[in-house]
């Protein structure tokens, strides 16, 4: 597929990271590029969350190089990550519910002056037009209500539009359908869409196939902290046989690793 | 995309809030311990009219509350960003000292408070690597600093006070807590309390319009997010046991100052009173929220319950009981005016 090198957004080559005896990650090497939505799934406990918290800069791996567009990102962490053009909607939703709307979109990157003097009119005015353009037509709340005071749908919401503010390169969902209702999970869909379309790049993590099947363009299993298959979608006739390859993984769980699936990319 | 909007069928009452309505409700902590204020002196007023029509009542609280002001504005900040300070009345008697001694020496006056600045900074600091980097609970590795810095005190000095009547007439002096000020010479308000007043001002500045007390907002509110967004927590917790250091030697300074004389106990007493003024102005104890002006007003009602019980015609021996007994309705009221939302 020729030299991808420097084709990559971000990419991890040789990553590790452990927890005590556990081996989170185990020598991952894995990229990026422009434009595509990357599927990462794996059971419980394959490395997922951890290999993104690497990526978002919150875990610092214990060995291996983190590349960005190119060159190699040194004392990386999550401030550093996000400059790079790479937003994260965790799983917990990483709000703080006591705080207003504004503040929360704004957390960590907040509209100030060269003294830190926080610009609260821009952001309020930003933080409205955001979600009128998400689709948060309510008169319920407004910039200025707790977070506390949404539902589960509408603080995904806000996680989301904090995502779309900054206008990143890459946007990473971790399990962004969790505990959404089915109306709530299609808009999210259309939000992956949305994103793809303007020639940015996903990696969606589900432990829902069907759902990765659907969106992603390429996907990229893990298992107990490695990659176990990489596979374009073309490869991959339907969602059946991508479950079907998941089940092989589970099965031959105590085998040699590397003998199973397909390996391409 | 419409996530998570509502049908508009499901909108209530709250679209017509003024912006008087959402300022009110946004402040109502504040709001809460001022109208307490407010509704404790009318009643002391009832119970003693004489005393409390007349300003000089006032002025005499005046001159001691700014220094639990200068204590109780960056608790806010420790209180909201998660932590706990109680270090701090041994803080005001290790920097005031530092002021204290260079005075008594001769030493330039200016150059004392810098010190006595640096001091309080500098334990700040102490506290931060005991809590942020060992990982100590701050409940108790400030209270055990607390006992430690008395300790040294005591060692340094074995019981000996400093004096220092030759600060009067100095230009710092007459500055900071010298008579009043021409501007307000009719009202007769301490130079102190202008001061304390200023450093409120620039307190509720920081904690709501800098980026600063956002951060001890959103890390107070919830680290492991404040985190994943990119924010210092660490960074941001060791901050705030520095501005209570720096607070705190401001305040032991001032004392030093009104007083003429540093103590080997100066800033023992201001524990209980200045933790219960911050907790009856409506910052609540579990972090994430808070209110600067709403735990001066706190300061303000503890300070006053001394002098209202004494002038209602009780003696002195009442004075704890109504402590207790204010703080412990205060906190009723703040507990209706709405409880934690998580």
């Amino acid at each position: 597929m020729g030299d991808m090198k420097n084709d990559f957004i971000i990419e991890l080559r040789e990553v590790t990271k452990s927890f005590g005896n556990v081996k989170a990650v185990d020598g991952i090497s894995f990229g990026v590029r422009p434009g595509e939505v990357v599927g990462l799934i794996g059971d419980n406990g394959a490395g997922k969350s951890t290999l993104i918290k690497i990526l978002s800069g919150v875990h610092s791996p214990d060995s291996g190089q983190i590349i960005v567009r190119g060159e190699e990102a040194r004392n990386w962490n999550a401030a550093r990550s996000r400059e790079s053009g790479i937003e994260t909607v965790y799983q917990d939703r990483a709000l703080a519910p006591q705080q207003t709307i504004t503040r929360n979109i704004f957390m960590g990157r907040e509209i100030k002056n060269r003294f830190g003097v926080i610009k609260v009119k821009k952001q309020y005015e930003e933080a409205n037009r955001l979600m009128r353009e998400i689709g948060f037509t309510s008169k319920v709340f407004d910039p200025d209500s707790p977070v506390a005071t949404l539902s589960g749908g509408e603080r995904q919401g806000v996680a989301i539009a904090r995502a779309l503010y900054f206008d990143a390169d890459l946007i990473v969902l971790d399990e962004p359908t969790t505990a959404l209702s089915l109306i709530e999970t299609a808009k999210v869909f259309g939000f992956v869409q949305n994103v793809r379309d303007r020639g940015r790049s996903i990696i969606f993590i589900g432990h829902n196939i069907y759902h990765v099947y659907d969106i992603a363009d390429r996907f990229v299993v893990l298992d107990r902290g490695k990659v176990v298959m990489t596979a374009d979608k073309s490869e991959i006739a339907s969602a059946e046989v991508l479950m079907k390859h998941m089940q092989d993984i589970a099965e031959m769980a105590h085998a040699d690793v590397g003998s199973a699936g397909i390996r391409s990319g | 995309m419409g996530l998570g909007a509502k049908p508009s069928g499901q909108q209530n009452g709250r679209e017509d809030a003024s912006s008087l309505v959402k300022w009110a409700r946004k402040n109502r902590r504040a709001i809460t311990s001022t109208l307490f204020l407010i509704v404790m002196l009318i009643g002391f007023t009832a119970a003693n009219p004489e005393v409390f029509s007349q300003f000089k009542t006032y002025r005499s609280v005046m001159i001691a509350l700014p220094i639990s002001m200068f204590l109780v504005v960056p608790l806010v900040f420790v209180v909201t960003a998660g932590e706990i300070d109680l270090s701090f009345p041994s803080v005001v008697g290790l920097s005031s000292y530092a002021f204290a001694s260079i005075v008594d020496q001769g030493g330039e006056p200016l150059l004392g408070v810098a010190a006595a600045l640096l001091v309080g900074a500098a334990l700040g600091y102490l506290n931060a690597i005991l809590v942020v980097r060992i990982g100590l609970s701050a409940l108790v590795a400030t209270l055990g600093m607390n006992f430690f810095l008395r300790g040294l005190i005591n060692i340094l000095v074995e019981g000996f006070s400093i004096a220092i009547p030759e600060i009067r007439g100095s230009l710092i002096h007459s500055l900071m807590t010298d008579d009043p000020i021409k501007i307000v010479e009719h009202l007769g308000i301490p130079n102190q309390m202008l001061w304390a007043l200023a450093f409120m001002v620039l307190g509720i500045f920081l904690y709501n319009r800098h980026s600063f007390g956002v951060r001890v907002h959103c890390v107070g509110d919830n680290p492991e997010s404040a985190a994943e967004m990119g924010i210092d927590v660490n960074r941001t917790r060791a901050q705030v046991f520095i501005f209570a250091g720096i607070g705190a030697a401001l305040a032991g300074i001032f004392s030093v100052m009104i007083n003429f004389v540093w103590w080997p106990t100066t800033g023992d007493g201001l524990l209980l009173p200045v933790l219960a003024g911050l907790f009856v102005g409506g910052t609540p104890t579990w972090g994430g929220i808070g209110t600067v002006f709403g735990g001066t007003i706190g300061t303000t009602i503890v300070a006053f319950i001394e002098t209202g019980v004494i002038a209602a015609g009780l003696t002195g021996f009442f004075t704890q009981f109504f402590y207790g007994l204010i703080i412990i309705l205060s906190l009723i009221f703040q507990r209706f005016n709405g409880g934690r939302v998580r």
